[in-house]
């Protein structure tokens, strides 16, 4: 995997006393401390974060956690006060924090473009000559200019609205033109300042079906702030969570969710709900860790209703359920199954836990049994596994 | 304490053998300013005379050309022509009607020469205010030390009385359209600098980095950003500075500019009512023409 964007302990200070706030940083004083000693404002302090190519990084936190402040380092809207930022560009890799303003401009026009909360459209100007902002500012022939902004809304369904001003669009059609603006760039970078924050949340859910639409076709690498831990869990191939200008966890969604690093990110997980990003693999029980019996036979749950007997390929060759053979059905095809033969129910590692539990509900059968794409048996799903991830214990 | 408020209500103050011995002291101690100011402006004269009096004659020449071409319309077609820019600036066909008919007023009055001089004198002075000022106020807007240094020398152009400054000018370019386009221009400065600060640093910050995050350079970000965000309260500045040109033309016209204020200083002199409601009602309709024409003729779109 290629490397888009690599944060190298990164701290960034707001004010005239840089040596002295530094100083502080390294003894590990806080935000308040710093304020107080100095006069200054921690925007972040040692962030160190690999964005890989084509992922969504997702950075959380509260207002005031510097994840915004991160975020516009890598354009250098803010000023990097001690670290390095690499951005890659082309085939090279350009440290941000150093490189000069010929170098700075050339990656804001063609390797990184920018959404903003507040949209940031100019309102003299049409929502054709505001998506093509950049590619005007980056001094590319007017017909060119023209042909990818036409392509560029369409893309975002705003073909019929070109010509109108963008105080005449709603809210949500006005970061769809924001967006359009981004992707005209053709810049491989995307970053989004809580692009969606500032819409109602009917709007907003919608956008992010369309990015994440968008996004399986043109494969940008994008870094995301967000305060919502939903959206982060829903869009976030990566997630970081900041608190007080520090990175507190980096992880999958699902590890944040299941192995929150601290209280303040457990606190964050409270309210969310798992089932939006738990999967079977998450919850299920290792088939080492289940309970073998004679002859290659295996329990799947503690109250040894169900067995599998596994060949040596890991393959399952024989089912009993309650002491009679059984029959395994996907846990998709849950919906029109008779019940006249006992039924042992299975899934794949990544399907979601829940599907694992409609599929648990409706046929009133646990446990569920899971394969891998080569068929081999790994592990199980009981109740009691399920209840346990739910309720975070 | 008695014996100071004693002394201090016998006499006038600027009698120093009244004065109590503070104040004494300080009189006599007093700094100079007016003497170096005059001798600052004797050097000047005395130095730079030439310089002053052609530049003085060229400017003469120009406005007073500029008028005699104007005078050469005749003068129903040329408040027709001005009429037709009403228009083509603001679309409105009774503003055009309402232009034509003050003017056709005016010239009903049997001012249309001295208000031609006026309007030349207003029309230059707005126009140079705002070429040296809408430089200066981005100038301020970019840096806030500038500004910081600029704001007093700015109360200062505007709050010292006209008078004041009528005499240096007077004695530095000699009487004529000249001088007056001059004290005029130092009134007027201050406003557009003032509105076109206020117009750039209002640009919302958000625009202003949109433009940064897209690779603007700083001329860019000036002329596709911040110029056309603050250009409502551009024109705005240049709107009052014609009303405040316009304020200016009675003073302008004690040394020597001809137009609308000459007349009005001669109703003064010879308390002529008549007169001064006359010359009074032309400046009054030119500066409806002028402030209607001129009102946030761009980004008015709603």
């Amino acid at each position: 995997m290629t490397v888009a964007v690599d944060f190298r302990n990164v701290d960034i200070v707001f004010g005239a006393d840089q040596a002295g706030s530094l100083k502080m940083i390294d003894a590990g004083a806080s935000r308040a401390e710093i304020l107080e000693k100095t006069g200054n404002v921690l925007g972040c302090a040692g962030a160190s974060l690999t964005v890989n190519e084509g992922e969504i990084s997702v950075l959380m936190g509260l207002s005031g956690s510097g994840k915004s402040t991160l975020l516009r380092a890598v354009n250098r809207l803010n000023v990097v006060s001690r670290g390095q930022v690499l951005v890659k560009d082309g085939d090279k890799t350009v440290d941000v924090v150093t490189c000069d303003e010929a170098t700075l401009r050339r990656l804001r026009q063609k390797q990184v473009a920018m959404v903003f909360q507040q949209f940031g459209l100019l309102p003299w100007r049409t929502v054709e000559e505001n998506v093509g902002l950049g590619l005007e500012l980056a001094g590319v022939p007017e017909a060119e200019r023209k042909e990818r902004v036409q392509r560029q809304l369409k893309l975002v369904n705003l073909d019929q609205w070109s010509k109108k001003y963008a105080h005449e669009l709603s809210g949500g059609m006005q970061q769809r033109v924001g967006l359009a603006r981004a992707f005209a760039t053709e810049a491989p970078i995307l970053l989004m300042d809580e692009p969606f924050s500032a819409l109602d949340p009917l709007i907003r859910t919608k956008l992010q079906d369309e990015l994440l639409q968008l996004q399986t076709e043109l494969k940008k690498t994008i870094i995301f702030v967000s305060h919502d831990l939903e959206e982060a869990l829903k869009i976030g191939s990566h997630i970081t969570i900041m608190e007080g200008g520090r990175i507190v966890q980096t992880g999958a969604p699902e590890d944040i969710v299941l192995r929150p690093a601290n209280d303040y990110v457990r606190d964050f997980i409270a309210n969310v709900n798992p089932l939006s990003v738990l999967t079977a693999w998450n919850v299920m029980r290792d088939r080492r860790d289940l309970e073998h019996g004679k002859d290659g036979w295996v329990w799947l749950d503690r109250r040894k209703t169900t067995r599998f007997k596994i060949d040596d390929h890991g393959l399952v060759a024989a089912a009993e359920r309650d002491g009679k053979p059984a029959v395994w059905v996907s846990c998709a095809d849950v919906e029109g199954q008779s019940e006249e033969a006992a039924q042992v129910f299975w899934a794949n590692p990544g399907t979601s836990l829940k599907t694992v539990m409609l599929a648990m509900h409706r046929s009133q059968t646990a446990p569920v049994a899971l394969f891998d794409d080569q068929s081999r048996f790994v592990g199980a799903i009981g109740i009691r596994d399920v209840l346990s991830a739910v309720l975070r214990r | 304490m008695t014996t100071v408020e004693a002394e201090g209500q016998g006499g006038l103050l600027h009698e120093r053998g009244d004065m109590d011995p503070i104040s004494k002291f300080m009189v006599d101690h007093k700094i100079p300013i007016g003497a170096w100011g005059k001798a600052f402006f004797g050097f000047l004269t005395d130095n730079f005379d030439t310089v002053f009096r052609a530049f003085s004659n060229g400017l003469n020449f120009l406005l007073d050309g500029l008028v005699g071409i104007l005078l050469m319309v005749p003068p129903v077609l040329l408040a027709l022509i001005i009429a037709v820019i009403a228009w083509l600036l603001q679309r409105s066909r009774p503003l055009a009607i309402g232009v034509f008919l003050g003017l056709i007023f005016i010239i009903n009055q049997n001012l249309w020469k001295q208000t031609v001089q006026t309007l030349v004198l207003v029309v230059a002075a707005a126009a140079m205010a705002m070429a040296i000022g809408v430089p200066l106020g981005i100038w301020a807007a970019h840096k806030p030390k500038v500004y910081r240094v600029m704001l007093p020398v700015l109360d200062l152009m505007q709050t010292l009385p006209t008078f004041v400054y009528l005499i240096p000018v007077l004695t530095l370019f000699g009487l004529g359209n000249a001088p007056g386009l001059i004290v005029t221009i130092i009134f007027v400065i201050p406003t557009a600098v003032r509105l076109t600060h206020l117009g750039v640093v209002s640009v919302p910050k958000s625009i202003v980095e949109a433009g940064e995050a897209f690779g603007a350079t700083k001329s860019q970000l000036l002329w596709k950003v911040e110029l056309p965000s603050a250009l409502p309260t551009i024109m705005a500045g240049l709107t009052q500075s014609i009303m405040l040109s316009l304020s200016m033309v009675v003073f302008a016209a004690l040394i020597g500019a001809g137009g609308l204020g000459t007349e009005i200083n001669r109703a003064l002199g010879s308390r002529r009512i008549d007169l001064g409601l006359e010359a009074g009602l032309a400046i009054v309709v030119l500066a409806i023409v002028l402030d209607r024409m001129t009102r946030i003729a761009v980004g008015g779109k709603k």
